[in-house]
């Protein structure tokens, strides 16, 4: 992937609401024609984040830059950025066509271009067999696209979405995720999205940034922010993970652990006292004898719960009676089903390249 | 479960009948011995002949009373219209303030309400009569500057006339119009402030992103939003102004009655309940028409517009 220009950059962004600081010095580059997510827990100032670049809020101190142009005091109508709203905001009183011809009429846009522009994103959203029907006749999943037509319709520099598929069921929400990624890839418009979903932000950003607390823990591509995460705090808010116990020998590049001996780091840049390792659930198999193969940790336990959802079972198991660690196992074979059972003493594997070292 | 509520369930059958009872008495019965009288004639002092005859209606239609009427409209749209001009602005100040402030503004708007018409009516008397608070207050300002510019040796300037003139603020229609919007204006503001309360604030946002200034979303976006409420206030302005008495009686003059007064006079000091009751009728008649065509707008858009706008998707 051949890196794009910058299209947002933010600097040092600040801003409080009273005693509570809801954006603590944020600094983030979004590049063009990426699907940007930021990712966080409900509270953490991700909306606010939004909002201030869309300029619903005015930053303390710091500033947004669009397309190099700063737009730290530019209110919100004249920014060259649109947003989606959680709610949807479509306006009751205008039919679909008139909704998504609001941002167009206010800029003195020919009826002509108005007309064309209209034609092309109906087309996209397919919704032409609607556009004389109001918001309120229309279904989540519609209002959900006429909302995100309003948006792209006027040809921003960045498209805002602020959690707009948590109103809608699931299996329409994963629809729709589909959609929004198609629709971002067959315009090139750049995406930003705010959520609290982590299957939502794997499954369609191209980056992720992880938010806590009015800060960005970690910028990262969404591969990379699952396999190779950098900070303990993203690797266990996204997905789930097991940190292994235990501490670093940087002299020998060795990490000491009670239960798996002693891992060999070499290879591994940037090594610290402060560090931990961890690995993926699903990397970890079952396994029927040990083999002596190179680079595998082998270890005994039991299974203390197993929880079945069909495709997957999660299976929580406890070591040598002290370490409890998860494991995901796809369930490939019906007859296996009964080796997960509560109680059941099995023997689990994992590669040392699958092991993540993370800072604390 | 339909009917674990309706109507067939005895006890809630039982608990409508004082209402019904109450209704009926005081409400259905007089509407229809006014309605039947208004067609009768007076004979004599207390003696009415039903002949149900037209006659009632069509002096009402008559010189001084047609007149009146058609002053009591234009005097109530008068009204109505600065009650709209000046609702507006309060009701969206009101539902954009903090919780404390909104409180305290609502009660205020409220309070009004909870005080006798009259005693609010004969407070306007004390304002604006000839001696009252506001020429009380403008002769005081005229003596102080007349005092001023001959200290300032100014006097043969004379820009003041020596004697102060009392504004004539009484006894006429401007009284009226000031002291109807007086009384009516928090049944303009609260149906507005109340549809402003239930709207999506993300609207405003909306139209902010995508390029419209305060002033367009005002016009595009906030003004259609609150029509129900706007034509809820009409109607609940509009109305009772139409049929007030008590108000132009106080500080109408002698030319300023309106239709209400009128009505008032035929069933006391006339003593003709007949005619009285025809032009009690007329005005319900146009009540009638002027809820109708609210009717005939709600059934218009309650498809989708009216329905919509409440509801957050």
């Amino acid at each position: 992937m051949t890196k794009n220009k910058i299209c947002i950059e933010i600097k040092n962004l600040n801003k409080s609401f009273g005693d509570t600081l809801a954006v603590d010095d944020v600094s983030l580059n979004i590049h063009e024609n990426e699907f940007f997510t930021i990712l966080g827990p409900s509270g953490c100032g991700k909306s606010t984040l939004l909002r201030l670049i869309s300029g619903l809020e005015i930053q303390d101190k710091g500033s947004i830059i669009i397309n190099g142009l700063d737009c730290s005091s530019i209110p919100a109508n004249n920014r060259p950025v649109n947003m989606v709203f959680q709610s949807y905001a479509l306006f009751p009183h205008l039919n679909i066509k008139d909704n998504i011809e609001f941002g167009l009429k206010l800029k003195k846009i020919p009826i002509k271009d108005i007309r064309q522009r209209v034609d092309n994103i109906l087309d996209l959203i397919k919704m032409r067999d609607y556009i004389y029907k109001y918001p309120a006749e229309l279904s989540g999943g519609q209002r959900q696209r006429v909302a995100l037509a309003r948006a792209i319709v006027n040809n921003p520099k960045i498209v805002l979405l602020d959690e707009p598929l948590s109103a809608l069921d699931a299996n329409l929400r994963i629809e729709m995720q589909q959609e929004l990624v198609n629709i971002q890839r067959n315009l090139e418009i750049t995406f930003m999205l705010v959520t609290h979903d982590q299957d939502e932000a794997l499954s369609i950003s191209s980056k992720i940034a992880i938010m806590e607390n009015g800060k960005i823990i970690e910028t990262n591509t969404s591969t990379n922010m699952y396999e190779y995460p950098i900070k303990k705090y993203s690797a266990e808010f996204l997905g789930r993970i097991n940190i292994i116990d235990g501490y670093v020998l940087k002299k020998k590049q060795i990490f000491h652990s009670e239960i798996f001996g002693n891992i060999d780091l070499k290879g591994n840049e940037n090594i610290c006292e402060n560090m931990v390792l961890a690995i993926r659930p699903e990397k970890i198999i079952i396994e029927k004898r040990k083999e002596n193969k190179l680079n595998r940790i082998y270890a005994k336990g039991t299974i203390t719960n197993s929880t079945y959802y069909g495709d997957m079972s999660y299976l929580t198991i406890e070591l040598d009676n002290t370490k409890e660690i998860y494991i995901h196992v796809q369930n490939i074979h019906r007859n296996s089903l009964n080796e997960l059972k509560i109680g059941k003493k099995l023997l689990a594997s994992f590669d040392i390249n699958d092991l993540i070292l993370l800072e604390k | 479960m339909a009917n674990a509520w309706g109507l067939k369930n005895k006890l809630f059958i039982l608990l409508l009948i004082p209402g019904l009872a109450w209704l009926l008495c005081f409400f259905i019965f007089p509407i229809i011995i006014v309605f039947s009288m208004s067609f009768g004639q007076k004979v004599d002092i207390i003696g009415i002949d039903y002949n149900w005859s037209l006659h009632n209606y069509f002096r009402a239609f008559n010189g001084v009373y047609f007149f009146t009427l058609f002053k009591s409209i234009i005097i109530s749209s008068i009204t109505t219209f600065i009650c709209l001009i000046v609702a507006i602005p309060v009701a969206l100040y009101i539902s954009f303030s903090s919780t404390r402030i909104k409180s305290i503004l609502l009660i205020s708007i409220m309070l009004p309400l909870w005080t006798n018409l009259l005693i609010r009516t004969y407070s306007l008397i004390a304002i604006l009569r000839t001696k009252g608070h506001i020429n009380s207050s403008l002769e005081y300002l005229w003596e102080a500057s007349n005092r001023a510019l001959n200290f300032l040796n100014l006097a043969n300037y004379n820009i003041f006339n020596n004697n102060f003139i009392p504004l004539d603020l009484m006894y006429n229609n401007f009284a009226i119009i000031l002291g109807l919007f007086y009384i009516y204006v928090p049944f303009m503001i609260i149906p507005i402030y109340l549809v402003l309360e239930r709207f999506d604030r993300n609207l405003l946002e909306a139209s902010y992103d995508l390029g419209a200034n305060h002033f367009q979303t005002f016009f595009k976006v906030i003004m259609p939003i609150i029509i129900p409420g706007i034509i809820s206030g009409i109607i609940l302005v509009f109305i009772p102004c139409l049929g007030s008495f008590i108000i132009p009686d106080l500080l109408g003059g002698a030319d300023s009655q309106m239709i209400g007064n009128i009505i008032e006079r035929q069933f006391k000091s006339a003593n003709d309940w007949p005619f009285g009751s025809a032009l009690s009728f007329i005005l319900i008649y146009m009540t009638i028409i002027v809820i109708s065509v609210r009717y005939i707008y709600s059934k218009l858009y309650s498809k989708f517009y009216i329905r919509g706008m409440y509801e957050k998707y």
